[in-house]
């Protein structure tokens, strides 16, 4: 394969004198690029079209005709703004709560677990082998009315008897905290990895006390994984519906069931797009902001 | 499988007018070498002065940007490195992981089309003597083992030059030497040229016919251990072989075969054939094991002072002051007619004529000291 | 000889030591407890002998497990989310293994888009990415349907089996390509008989990654889907009346095949190293 002379020449520290072949790279670029580009990018151009589109007055329900309504945008950001603060509400405190959870957990991993560090890993990632849907009907089983947490709460003293915990804001925040903790601990665990223990042995020679080094040397050094574990958990989270679907309520729609609900049940597919747009432009903004200010450039 | 067609080139191994650029930096600047048919020769000079650059575009990895190299009447400046007839040891051993030690070593000779190749490897394994190690992988083999299973990986092709790319850098004290032994004592059984890449000078004493001194691109000089460190031509390779003292001097006469040259009040001769330059401002170089502590020579220098001193085992090395200040390096050899001097005793230098040799007095004093060996 | 008696520590400071010694190892396994809870329900449950509705417990029986085909859609929308996960595996892992060998091996011009081509996809949210594509089939008059969903699954799938990939590519020493080259392989003997196999178990890995994504996959696929069904589309339509326990057979039967296939992995991986 031509592929590799490019190898060979580049790598040894400078131009060659004669640069043969440089066709190859874009040749196997080409069909992996041009199927995002299809499938991804032209989409998202395609979201966009249909976000200014409209339905005209006595046409039937699925037709529109592209009228450049911006209004779109407000229309829809006015009637699911209760929505799209839910959205991020929720998606921050589950991250926080997974961000509280995992990083014992990760540190346990790296520093005290030494020759069983593999074996955890695995079981880190296990549960998630288990279908993403059947893991939350699960919870929605386990924390329904007639399952085993509710019954035990309603023997104590502090709890009445018309306690319950599916179909609210506790179980569908659970849920997130819950289905993107491997997606939190696994990028913790890689950046306190790659902490030399000796330099946690350097602060304690320089008078650190222990919570001393873990404040001021072991957090720092694990902040790239910190960014990476919190970005891969809020983005995603941000837009789920699946976990307000079976463990909320009405009142605990996200914008993610209002947008599946547009295009399905109500079907109004410019608000849907305008909706989604939004959002995505919502996300961009806040991990631009993110990145910038928390200085990691290589995340691909 | 397809078979690849490899030269069968012998001859000497000409660079001429090689030069090599990356950008604007200039790595290998107008060198020019012949190494002999069968010669164990050495490049050797500090990090970053071309050697390895060199070696590399002899082996084909690199491409020259103006020059040609050939071996005998076959230029194979433009060879592909799969078609020369070279092979190449490299400075982290390079074994493949995935594959067993005899795979490894089969390698070069499977591409080749070569169906029996038992014979062959079990031929190499037995050079290094390491053949109940074959069926083992790479990682099971400590350095010292991995590095002898390149050496035979690359042996068993039979190239016509075998470059090593310091192949001894990694390995501890007495391995090296042992190894350096090893290595001598294969390249006279096999009789191939072996061009040995290395910052160690000596290593490439111990090991080489000849050495060329690389500096900044070029080559400062080339010859036999014993000529480079006699008589060195350039300060640089004065100072990078061993030790040296160099005094600035200025000529006050050439005659009778002899340099008569003088340096704040004192007068010192060299023979004329050990000088290197015809300029009226020279350095006058003598080694530091060559320096008595005496006075009754031709060359002398009264009223030193001892500024330092330290017990090596086998020599004493001392820190003389000369009366302007200069210190000189003197390596007195531990056996009868020790003077066992202290701190502060003052002392005199001499030395004979033959033992010097006169520099060009433009060139920097401390080219070639002092450079950190890397790695 | 003298009795005195060497000082030890009481026993509650030795007690209190230990306890916050391991209490992050204590911490850790209350952690694992609460991340298998849900498998291991879900595991009990595919014994309950519940009929068409699995919301209570009835008591235990095999033979959800002697017969998990039984309820009617949960095989074929097993068998579907296979054949959509193989053929997406499959046709992801090409094309993202070309992309990884042509970021790391070679200089091409639009490198920081091409970047930024393979990273906002995992940036983007599912909902976001499903939307759009439906959007676009919907301008163009596509029926969704099996081979939308192949399209979605590859999309998203691209993106992590390039990055998988290169990450094996550039710890690959660039050195043992040049030795191959040295001792007579042109390039693509060095390709088939060095680069590949080092390679091949970040490729291995990049595609099982691809796998399990794909047949996990929920939202971009609902979207995507029309009315052809997957095993997570199944069981999210089923939640509401309760899902057959053979579902929980399917769900348990991968957990422990998935496991097995890591836990073989590792052990294999383990053992080249030590041979």
């Amino acid at each position: 394969m031509a592929f590799l002379h490019g190898a060979t020449k580049s790598k040894s520290g400078g131009e060659s004198a004669l640069k043969k072949r440089s066709l190859t790279p874009y040749l196997l670029l080409a069909p992996g690029l041009i199927w995002l580009i299809t499938f991804f990018v032209i989409p998202i151009f395609s979201l966009a079209s249909t976000s200014t589109m409209v339905r005209p007055q006595g046409a039937q329900i699925g037709t529109y005709v592209q009228e450049l309504r911006f209004a779109n945008y407000v229309d829809a950001f006015l009637a699911n703004q209760e929505q799209y603060v839910r959205s991020f509400l929720y998606a921050g405190i589950a991250t926080i709560l997974a961000l509280a959870i995992s990083y014992p957990l990760a540190y346990m991993i790296a520093f005290k677990a030494g020759k069983y560090r593999n074996i955890l890993l695995v079981l880190v990632v296990a549960p998630f082998f288990t279908s993403f849907l059947l893991r939350t009907v699960a919870w929605s089983q386990i924390l329904g009315d007639e399952g085993p947490v509710v019954t035990t709460l309603k023997l104590l003293p502090f709890f009445d008897d018309s306690i319950r915990l599916t179909a609210t804001p506790f179980a569908v925040v659970s849920g997130l905290t819950y289905n993107f903790l491997p997606f939190m601990t696994l990028p913790l665990y890689a950046s306190l990895e790659r902490i030399d223990p000796r330099t946690l042995e350097a602060s304690g020679d320089l008078y650190a006390s222990g919570f001393t080094t873990f404040r001021k040397v072991t957090v720092p050094l694990s902040m790239p994984g910190v960014v990476a574990g919190t970005l891969l958990t809020f983005i995603p989270a941000a837009g789920d519906y699946v976990n307000a679907a079976l463990l909320g309520n009405p009142s605990t729609k996200m914008i993610g069931n209002v947008i599946e609900s547009r295009f399905f049940a109500v079907v109004d597919y410019p608000t849907a797009a305008a909706l989604s747009f939004t959002l995505m432009a919502t996300i961009l903004i806040l991990v631009t902001l993110y990145i910038r200010k928390s200085g990691t450039d290589e995340l691909v | 499988m397809a078979k690849t067609k490899v030269s069968q080139d012998t001859g000497d191994l000409v660079l001429n007018r090689i030069s090599k650029y990356y950008g604007d930096f200039c790595a290998v600047d107008d060198l020019s070498l012949t190494i002999p048919d069968g010669s164990f020769f050495a490049l050797l000079g500090p990090s970053g002065c071309g050697k390895t650059t060199t070696l590399r575009m002899i082996a084909g990895l690199e491409e020259p940007t103006a020059g040609t190299i050939s071996i005998g009447d076959t230029d194979i400046t433009t060879q592909k490195s799969y078609r020369r007839n070279v092979n190449t040891v490299f400075q982290n051993y390079a074994l493949f992981p995935h594959l067993s030690i005899f795979e490894n070593i089969a390698f070069g000779l499977r591409r080749r089309g070569i169906k029996d190749v038992k014979d062959e490897v079990e031929k190499a394994l037995n050079l290094v003597e390491l053949g109940h190690l074959s069926e083992r992988k790479p990682a099971q083999l400590s350095g010292g083992q991995q590095q002898r299973i390149a050496v035979a990986r690359a042996i068993v092709n039979r190239p016509e030059v075998l470059l090593l790319d310091e192949p001894l850098g990694a390995l501890d004290l007495k391995l090296r030497r042992q190894m350096q032994i090893e290595l001598k004592r294969i390249q006279l059984e096999v009789g191939i040229t072996f061009i040995h890449v290395t910052h160690d000078q000596e290593e490439a004493m111990t090991m080489a016919d000849t050495i060329a001194v690389m500096n900044q691109g070029n080559i400062e000089q080339m010859g036999s251990a014993t000529e480079l460190y006699e008589a060195p031509t350039t300060a640089f390779v004065a100072n990078f072989l061993g030790q040296c003292n160099l005094i600035k001097v200025k000529v006050q006469s050439r005659s009778g075969g002899k340099v008569v040259v003088s340096a704040k009040g004192h007068t010192f001769e060299i023979p004329e054939s050990r000088v290197s330059s015809s300029n009226d401002a020279l350095l006058l170089g003598v080694r530091p094991e060559k320096l008595r502590l005496d006075d009754k020579g031709v060359n002398s220098i009264k009223e030193c002072v001892v500024t330092d001193r330290s017990f090596v085992g086998t020599s004493t090395q001392y820190l003389v002051r000369t009366p302007w200040d200069l210190e000189l390096v003197v390596f007195e050899q531990n056996d009868e007619g020790l003077h066992d001097l202290r701190v502060g005793d003052k002392v005199s230098l001499e030395w004979d004529s033959e033992h010097t040799f006169g520099l060009d007095g433009a060139q920097d004093v401390n080219a070639g000291a002092d450079l950190d060996d890397d790695e | 000889m003298s009795t005195q008696v060497i000082p030890r520590p009481s026993f509650s400071h030795r007690s209190s030591r230990w306890f916050s010694r391991n209490l992050i190892r204590i911490y850790a396994a209350l952690a694992f407890i609460y991340l298998f809870i849900p498998v291991a329900y879900t595991f009990a449950f595919s014994f309950n002998d519940s009929g068409k509705s699995n919301l209570v417990w009835k008591g235990f029986t095999l033979d959800n497990w002697k017969n998990p085909c039984g309820a009617p859609q949960v095989c074929k929308s097993v068998a579907n989310s296979l054949q959509i996960g193989v053929i997406s595996t499959v046709v992801a892992t090409i094309l993202g293994t070309m992309i990884a060998f042509a970021i790391s091996r070679h200089s091409f011009k639009g490198r920081k888009t091409t970047n930024l081509l393979i990273f906002l996809p995992m940036a983007t949210p599912e909902v976001v990415l499903g939307a759009s594509l439906l959007a676009m089939f919907l301008n163009l008059r596509i029926n969704p349907g099996f081979w939308t969903i192949v399209i979605a699954h590859v999309m998203f799938c691209i993106s992590f089996v390039v990055v998988t990939v290169k990450a094996r590519v550039a710890s690959l020493d660039p050195r043992l390509e040049q030795a191959a080259m040295d001792l007579y392989a042109n390039e693509r003997e060095t390709f088939r008989y060095v680069t590949l196999p080092l390679v091949m178990p970040g490729i291995a890995g990049a595609a099982l990654l691809a796998f399990s994504l794909s047949f996990d996959d929920f939202i971009i696929t609902n979207f995507n889907s029309g009315i052809e069904s997957t095993f997570p589309k199944f069981v999210y339509v089923s939640a509401a009346r309760g899902i057959p326990a053979q579902a929980n057979v399917i769900g348990s039967a991968m957990f422990f095949i998935a496991l097995i296939i890591v836990i073989v992995g590792q052990v294999v991986s383990r053992q080249r190293k030590k041979s």
